[in-house]
């Protein structure tokens, strides 16, 4: 079977998000009353998986692997 | 002996880093593909650059290839790694040393030379400095704010894995002297057993006296001094 995924890393709350920050400001310069920007990363994945679970545990697998840092990520997997 | 530098696709220190290993410090030094054997060699040198793009993350995708397999062997077996730059991001995201390097706090390229104090001389790398001593190399990098959350950086401070920090010229830690946002102004990390250095400055780039500086030459003699030393003894 085929399916389809989206898995987001993005930053540990609390942690610095420069690029967020940046972001944040410069929507303030524009006249927007922003109070927060965080950024994150999105990959679209196609794979071939027995099922929907063992599609989601090789993403899961994917993550802790590469995708995602554990020292500084959290992730979400989606898949259908 | 033999000393190997690894290059990535992207790698760009490289030359520089062999050209102060064969012609300063006179120690024989192969440039070697990432595909290639290295089991043979003494010490390896991750060079900086820009690996991969720096695709995912800044150092993610060299770290998974074969050869950091082989690399681990060889920093178990006690021989030294040092990571230089993107040499360090590599490190870090092979789990060789503790933490991770983010974007910079202000988040742009820094080109610029900084002051380091040497925190600990009992290393592979570090023997030819006094502790406490304060020495300039430049740095050139967007990702290399180092961050270990407080309970990661308590245990490095205890295992002692903290081997340069940013500095002002007299040697103290203050918030003006780091250029990126480091926590505890760390410059450079060893593991436990000080056989593995990573480090943001670059110190092929101060090894001679016509560059502005020759603090790093030390680094890499102290390397060599270690290497030699361990086979005497092996």
């Amino acid at each position: 079977m085929k399916y389809r995924a989206e898995i987001t890393t993005e930053l540990k709350p609390g942690m610095l998000d420069p690029e967020g920050a940046t972001i944040q400001r410069a929507l303030v310069h524009l006249g927007y009353n922003v109070t927060s920007v965080g950024t994150a990363k999105k990959l679209l994945i196609e794979l071939e998986a027995d099922g929907i679970d063992d599609a989601r545990g090789m993403l899961d697998e994917m993550c802790k692997k590469m995708l995602a840092n554990p020292v500084i990520h959290n992730y979400s997997i989606e898949v259908q | 002996m033999k000393f190997a530098i690894i290059r990535f696709g992207g790698s760009n220190c490289d030359l520089d880093v062999h050209h102060i290993l064969n012609d300063v410090v006179g120690v024989s030094t192969d440039l070697v593909w990432y595909k290639d054997p290295i089991k043979d060699y003494d010490g390896v040198v991750i060079p900086g650059g820009f690996s991969y793009g720096d695709y995912l993350r800044a150092g993610a995708i060299a770290a998974r290839t074969p050869i950091m397999n082989a690399i681990s062997r060889l920093a178990e077996a006690g021989k030294p790694v040092l990571g230089i730059c993107n040499g360090f991001q590599i490190l870090v995201e092979s789990g060789l040393l503790s933490g991770a390097l983010c974007t910079n706090e202000y988040p742009k390229f820094c080109c610029k030379w900084v002051n380091l104090r040497v925190e600990k001389t009992d290393t592979a790398f570090t023997s030819r400095f006094r502790k406490g001593e304060v020495i300039r190399m430049p740095i050139a990098h967007k990702e290399g704010n180092f961050f270990a959350d407080d309970t990661a950086l308590r245990s490095m401070n205890s295992n002692r894995e903290i081997a340069f920090r940013y500095v002002d010229s007299d040697g103290n830690v203050v918030p003006e002297s780091n250029p990126n946002g480091s926590v505890a102004n760390t410059a450079g990390v060893v593991n436990t057993s000080g056989n593995v250095l990573g480090m943001m400055p670059h110190p092929e780039r101060a090894s001679e006296a016509v560059l502005g500086s020759d603090d790093g030459l030390r680094i890499f003699e102290s390397m060599v001094e270690y290497a030699d030393a361990s086979r005497d003894t092996s």
